[in-house]
């Protein structure tokens, strides 16, 4: 049997089980259906998300998340401050790709301004950029496992991130919270002996996608807990405005690093976009997992070719923004960020429409656990993967 | 001029001017003069106003276009804010502020306006797509028919500005409890923590690395 034809039995198999699901509801009106509440502290809910399942027997008939347990408002925030003090807001957005949060917001600054960063800066910001994806997404890998019932993923994720974030705190200060990128370039250059301990922490963190790799992509029970199971077709996928590896996991060959130009080194190396044809939660952990390995070989390609020079372009000492509107988005670790800036000329922004990428990622959710079983709402919201601030902002 | 279909395999282009003029061109067949306003900057990004009256069908006819992917929906509260940046000191007179309303790119008319983003994922183009917001009844027609995804993005846009969307399933509450007055995002909201206590300032001057202080750039 061909790949292709296993694809499609398994998307008809989800499609029957939905619409059983349905009739069961409609005709066998004896059957009394139960609320099953998932959260909002529940171990498997990565935060404070609580899902609202109505089950009928093993079967979920229909699911819904409930937000705002962590909204603190940031839109409205970033109107009462200047563009520099904006960066320390959007930090918190995705907590655990800080630096990948304050990126695009200063590139749509630096748009409106029409200024751009020296290469050097252009450089790190890259790199830091790829650095908070491996933290990031290093730190899924792990808790997939125990979400599953394996405990020693995350340990070693745990152990193994620790460099990572040595290495941001090296640069920038921060483990969590860097803060570091200006309008204009960058806070400081990098640390004396940085460019060394990066190779040596990248070589450990390939290591650790070939240890999850085998710990856990081939086990068998890991494999029948994932595959086939949470199937989302490329067009709902469109529809709902997934983003990164949940889109690629589909099959859209689709990178924001790749596919626009930004002021960013991306297109100075040669990497990879992974993609997998399934649109299954194996599919989306899978994909991660490729790009964290792709992520250090960028980090790597780039540490090579790093260029000389300073790290801050010449801009005022009070930046005012000259009136206009502009859009930038990256290839977060969660998936596609954007902002929307709206300046009027002040000293900070007149409206900042924050694009999350986990709000549009979990907003599919009632259609993709419409139908499954309850073991498998834990591995599909895990394979989903979201960060809390992410989705209330 | 052949209009871009989702049916036809787009030929790798550069997202160049043509390609966005041949956009709005095409929007121009289909949706004819509802198509109000537009502004395009080259090789960066395309604005475009339709008529409050052709939200929907806007929607319909970029999706048949092959703008496929929802990037978001929301809105923008274009008065000025009455409160400033928060920083009035409340024993103070009150301050003097200019309050006309100045609409953004592709102009408008009304102090609200909508704003969505619709990305074609094979040409890598987005279109920011706006429309007026009339003040005395503020509805629209939803967008959850065409782009499954807007639903949660109209939820939040009604939450926070208090835009109404006809024909959509279900507008509670995303964030805030269901007994919440007002609509935060919206300009005449106050934001409560500026107001208790003022902000130590707004003006913060960091030293440039490696600069000294004599050297200050264009300082204003």
């Amino acid at each position: 049997m061909t790949s292709t034809e296993s694809l499609i039995d398994r998307k008809q198999l989800a499609y029957i089980a939905s619409q059983a699901a349905d009739a069961r509801l409609n005709v066998e009106l004896e059957t009394e259906g139960m609320t099953l509440n998932i959260g909002p502290q529940h171990p498997a809910t990565h935060g404070t998300l609580r899902i609202i399942a109505h089950l009928d027997g093993e079967q979920v008939v229909w699911a819904e998340p409930s937000c705002g347990y962590m909204h603190r408002g940031y839109e409205k925030l970033t109107e009462v401050r200047t563009y520099p003090q904006v960066t320390s807001l959007v930090n918190r957005i995705d907590w655990l790709g800080s630096f990948a949060n304050e990126v695009p917001f200063i590139l749509a600054a630096e748009k409106l301004m029409g200024i751009e960063a020296p290469p050097r800066a252009q450089w790190i910001r890259t790199i830091l950029f790829e650095l908070s994806r491996i933290a990031n997404v290093s730190l899924f890998l792990g808790d997939l496992g125990v979400q599953l019932g394996a405990v020693t993923p995350v340990f070693m994720a745990f152990r193994d991130r620790e460099h990572v974030l040595n290495l941001i705190e090296a640069a920038t200060g921060g483990r969590f919270h860097p803060n570091f990128d200006r309008i204009g370039g960058l806070k400081d250059d990098l640390p004396e002996g940085f460019i060394d301990e990066t190779r040596a922490v990248m070589k450990k963190l390939r290591n650790f996608c070939t240890e999850m790799e085998d710990l856990l992509f081939g086990n068998e029970i890991f494999q029948s807990r994932t595959r086939g199971i949470g199937v989302i077709p490329k067009d709902i996928a469109m529809q709902y405005g997934l983003s990164g590896a949940n889109l690629r996991a589909c099959g859209v060959d689709w990178d924001l690093r790749r596919d626009q130009s930004l002021p960013m080194a991306w297109d100075k190396v040669d990497w990879k976009v992974w993609t997998h044809p399934d649109g299954d939660s194996f599919a989306r952990c899978w994909i991660r997992l490729q790009e964290v390995r792709e992520s250090t070989l960028i980090v790597d390609e780039l540490l090579k070719s790093i260029p000389s020079g300073p790290v801050m372009a010449k801009v005022p000492r009070i930046i005012k923004v000259p009136e206009g509107e502009a859009w930038v988005s990256t290839e977060n670790p969660l998936g596609e960020m954007g902002y929307y800036v709206v300046s009027k000329g002040d000293l900070g922004p007149f409206r900042t429409k924050i694009r999350s990428a986990s709000f549009n990622n979990i907003s599919i959710v009632p259609w993709v656990l419409k139908g499954v079983y309850v073991p498998d709402i834990i591995t599909i919201l895990a394979s989903l993967y979201f960060i809390l601030g992410d989705i209330d902002r | 001029m052949s209009p871009l279909s989702s049916t036809e395999t787009p030929i790798a282009e550069i997202p160049g001017d043509t390609l966005r003029e041949r956009i709005i061109d095409d929007l121009r067949t289909r949706i004819g003069a509802d198509l109000l306003d537009s502004l395009l900057k080259p090789g960066d990004d395309l604005w475009v106003r339709v008529s409050t009256s052709a939200w929907r069908q806007t929607g319909v006819a970029l999706r048949s276009m092959g703008f496929e992917y929802f990037c978001f929906l929301s809105a923008i509260d274009w008065m000025p804010s009455p409160f400033g940046k928060g920083e009035d000191d409340p024993t103070a007179p009150p301050v003097e502020r200019d309050d006309t309303v100045r609409q953004g790119y592709a102009g408008g008319a009304t102090r609200m306006q909508l704003l969505a983003r619709v990305v074609h994922p094979s040409l890598h183009v987005g279109v920011n797509i706006k429309c007026d917001v009339s003040d005395s009844e503020p509805v629209v027609e939803s967008w959850s028919p065409i782009f499954a995804g807007a639903n949660w993005h109209e939820r939040e846009t009604h939450e926070m500005f208090g835009i109404g969307f006809a024909g959509h399933p279900d507008l509670r509450n995303m964030y805030l409890p269901s007994e919440f007055e007002g609509h935060p995002l919206r300009k005449d909201f106050p934001l409560l923590a500026r107001m208790v206590k003022p902000w130590p300032g707004i003006i913060d001057v960091e030293p440039m690395p490696g600069g000294s202080d004599d050297e200050e750039g264009e300082a204003e």
